[in-house]
């Protein structure tokens, strides 16, 4: 089995001792095979017990670990240490306060996914005795590829719209509410509208694509912001042009 | 130290902490309800569930037929009249999420689709594709997000149970984000934390799976149940332990041993079944137990394969080809790939046995009701007992939402049975005393243990001694090795003493939790002198009715070892009979 020493600069911030985030160097003897969470976790256990970071599956499905790895929104448990070389800089994730070392504060995200409404409006109410909705694989492949966000938050931190104007409500919420929007059994597009369509909603996407580009999980917000604005751009002419379609 | 007022405290954001705050909603808006958990609910370990959850709903299959798979894999330790109220709520739960939006895999004609899994005599594990518990976990997230009742207190880890007069009435938790100390008075407490399996080294279970919902109940009086049940999940990458999920069999992959032969026809679970046309409960859709112990036989007859991270057998699904795998086993392929750099499209995968699942947990009845009024369980953390020795794969992720939604019944039951408001003043010294602990716990010196040494030889401890085989002998020499480790653990010293997000603080409590956790698997084990479903042992290799059909309860002994004690299991229709994998029904 390989082993080699990897350098790792962590950034390290501790609000109740310091003024400003710093630095810090470690030298880890890792294998080869290993990813970044690998050498994090055995700073941890071997180096310096104080690091602070989020982690739980090591299998990319919790999202817990994303971070910044050499400048990109990575998930720290799917980034090799085969793919780099030379020191590896490790930082908390682009556009979110930091709460301290690599652990941001989420609170923003949190109160826009709720904001979208992103939970079935039905279109038709269902009682339990008469089982499930009926929904055909082809309805299905209309809406399942953005229910893969595990909200890790790595296009948050890809976007340059999020970046400049932290009310956008972003990537990640906004293809949640496309997915219930897409969903053959929902009613609720009206109702997320409000939230999705204002201004500080789809429209501030610029659409430079950045978030699909991190997305481990090819959910493709971009693709799901698009979407999003040609309907409402549809829904703009309906409303105005033809008014007697209104309901 | 800041109070919060509440109905109902439930402790743990994963599956069936989420789904008993959506039952106590619903069921009365008024209620006030905080949902407490050391992480964000999306990151709670259902996420990684990957096969399906189990329901009767094909016209071909039958509430006995689930009845009967259920009960005979887990070796008749189950509590049938138990068992007979999940397999009858079972499909009720999953059409319920299916109505909340749940992206369930579909046949041609629009019903939900259903798959074959170990164990099982018919198809009836729903799924969405690879990710079932994913997408459980965040249907039930994002559905909890609907009610305004629900008040989530994320990222708070919960240190003790509080206690009036004999009931539960609230607990003590440490706000991650501040340090702080907060106390919450609940008439109710709902304790939903998940299972233990990183107790041991090498296991499926994410970080956060360190017991600490079971240590809390267990600290409060409530005895663990079953605990020497740890499930084996056959299937696991030798690299990191990650699931490969039972539907890479229940859709036709193979086990072979390092001559190719698909050895499980050599432990009773032959004759052998074509390739790419999987049998109901037999060959590699035997139970994970089974397929577990024949792994280990092979391994000590030489048959294993070498890798570097040690001997594996190999999953080999190359028939089923590219276009079946990336339709139902896209998550399969992709960790594949990522940790063991092999293709399951072009190439076997090597696998072995790893921790998976706890059977055993706090004790709970068919109200997910525990013997300490006030106190509710449900999930991985609870032993009900469905499972009995052996767990059946999908019949968990139901689990969760049966009793999650039990426990919240129970809990309403019980705040309109009309028990008077616990003191103020016992509630008030059982917070002070628990912040004293912590207090004591920041500031000791001189004590010289670590977290991470004393972590390492629980887990090498665990490992060597509470394994897929077990003897007498190793289990008590694992039982002094844990006394030895609770003794030392009182004298660990932090190396971080402040208050904002101290992770060093955390895995303390959680080394904590798991110490007290591991030490009652391994005094169940030694006591349990037979071989039954997952407790395998060597100087008692035959299940034994008469002295052993009922369920280790352990007793929390202070700074002691615990008490083991017994209780009956509940049998109403099934007796305790052969458990056949041999095809001989088909």
């Amino acid at each position: 089995m390989s082993e080699r020493r990897v350098e790792l600069e962590v950034l390290r911030y501790h609000p109740e001792t310091d003024a400003a985030p710093r630095f810090q160097r470690y030298s880890v003897d890792c294998r080869e095979e290993w990813v970044v969470l690998d050498a994090l976790n055995h700073v941890k256990e071997t180096l310096d017990p104080t690091l602070s970071y989020r982690w739980s599956c090591h299998m990319a499905v919790c999202g817990s670990c994303g971070m910044m790895i050499n400048g990109e929104p990575r998930l720290a448990c799917k980034s090799f240490l085969r793919d780099y070389q030379g020191v590896i800089r490790v930082e908390p994730l682009a556009h979110f306060p930091i709460e301290r070392d690599l652990v941001t504060v989420i609170d923003d995200f949190m109160a826009k996914l709720k904001r979208v409404k992103p939970y079935l409006i039905p279109a038709q109410a269902r009682a339990l005795e008469q089982g499930e909705y009926r929904q055909t694989p082809a309805e299905l492949k209309r809406y399942k590829q953005f229910t893969l966000c595990m909200n890790c938050m790595l296009c948050y931190a890809a976007c340059p719209e999020y970046g400049l104007i932290p009310k956008f409500i972003g990537p990640a919420a906004i293809s949640l509410a496309h997915r219930y929007n897409q969903d053959s059994r929902d009613g609720g597009r009206a109702a997320r509208q409000e939230e999705i369509a204002a201004a500080e909603g789809v429209w501030e996407c610029s659409f430079t694509g950045a978030c699909s580009e991190v997305c481990p999980e090819h959910v493709d917000p971009a693709a799901a912001l698009q979407q999003v604005k040609i309907k409402s751009t549809v829904d703009w002419y309906l409303a105005h042009l033809m008014p007697w379609l209104k309901k | 130290m800041e109070t919060v007022h509440t109905d109902v405290a439930i402790l743990g954001a994963g599956g069936a902490g989420l789904r008993a705050a959506i039952a106590l909603a619903e069921a009365d808006p008024k209620l006030r309800i905080a949902l407490i958990s050391k992480v964000y609910p999306m990151r709670s370990h259902t996420c990684a569930a990957e096969g399906g959850a189990a329901g009767v709903i094909k016209p071909d299959d039958s509430l006995e037929h689930h009845f009967h798979d259920t009960v005979a894999g887990g070796d008749w330790l189950s509590d049938q009249d138990v068992v007979e109220y999940f397999i009858r709520e079972a499909p009720r739960e999953l059409v319920q999420l299916e109505h909340w939006g749940c992206p369930w895999n579909r046949e041609p004609d629009g019903s939900v689709a259903v798959r074959s899994f170990g164990g099982m005599q018919k198809q009836r594990t729903w799924f969405a594709a690879d990710k079932s518990g994913f997408h459980i976990l965040h249907t039930l997230f994002q559905t909890s997000l609907k009610h305004p009742s629900i008040e989530r207190f994320d990222e708070f880890y919960a240190t003790e149970l509080l206690l009036d007069e004999g009931r539960c009435a609230g607990l003590v938790a440490i706000e991650m984000r501040s340090g702080r100390l907060v106390r919450f008075d609940a008439r109710a407490v709902i304790v939903a934390g998940g299972g233990a399996g990183r107790m041991f080294p090498f296991t499926t279970n994410g970080a956060v799976k360190t017991g600490d919902g079971m240590a809390l109940a267990y600290r409060a009086g409530v005895p663990l149940k079953d605990m020497e049940f740890v499930q084996y999940h056959p299937t696991g990458l030798p690299s990191t332990g990650t699931l490969l999920t039972e539907a890479c069999r229940g859709e036709g992959g193979v086990l072979l041993n390092k001559n190719g032969r698909r050895f499980l026809q050599d432990y009773g679970m032959g004759p052998e079944t074509p390739l790419g046309k999987p049998v109901f409960k037999t060959m590699e859709l035997g139970p994970r137990d089974r397929i577990s112990q024949a792994f280990w036989h092979e391994q000590k007859k030489g048959n294993a394969v070498p890798t570097q991270w040690g001997d594996a057998m190999l999953l080999d699904m190359r028939h089923l080809g590219e276009k079946k795998i990336d339709e139902r086993l896209p998550l399969v392929r992709d960790m594949s790939i990522s940790y063991m750099s092999v293709d399951p499209v072009t190439d076997p995968v090597p696998v072995r046995p790893v921790v998976h699942y706890m059977m055993g947990g706090i004790h709970t009845d068919i109200r997910a009701a525990t013997p300490l009024p006030g106190l509710y369980a449900a999930g991985e953390c609870a032993c009900g007992s469905i499972n009995g020795a052996n767990r059946l794969g999908s019949n968990s992720l139901t689990e969760l939402l049966v009793f999650g939604r039990r426990a919240a019944l129970s809990a309403i039951e019980h705040l309109q049975s009309g028990a008077p408001p616990a003191s103020d003043a016992a509630l008030a010294g059982g917070a002070a005393a628990a912040q004293a602990r912590i207090r004591e716990l920041m500031q000791r010196s001189g004590g010289g243990e670590t977290v991470a040494g004393l972590r390492k030889e629980m887990m090498q401890a665990m490992e060597q001694h509470a394994g897929i085989y077990r003897n007498g002998e190793g289990l008590a020499e694992a039982c002094g090795k844990l006394a030895d480790l609770r003794r030392r653990y009182a004298r660990i010293e932090l190396h971080d003493r402040t208050n904002v997000y101290n992770t060093d603080l955390l895995q303390a409590l959680e080394l904590g939790s798991m110490l007290d956790c591991a030490e009652a698997v391994v005094a169940s084990a030694l006591e349990r002198r037979e071989s039954r479903g997952a407790h395998q042992r060597l100087d008692f290799a035959a299940r034994d009715d008469a002295k052993f059909l009922k369920h280790s309860l352990a007793w929390y002994g202070g700074a002691g070892a615990p008490r083991i004690d017994y209780a009956p299991v509940s049998i109403t229709s099934s007796q305790p009979g052969v458990r056949d994998y041999s095809g001989a029904h088909a």
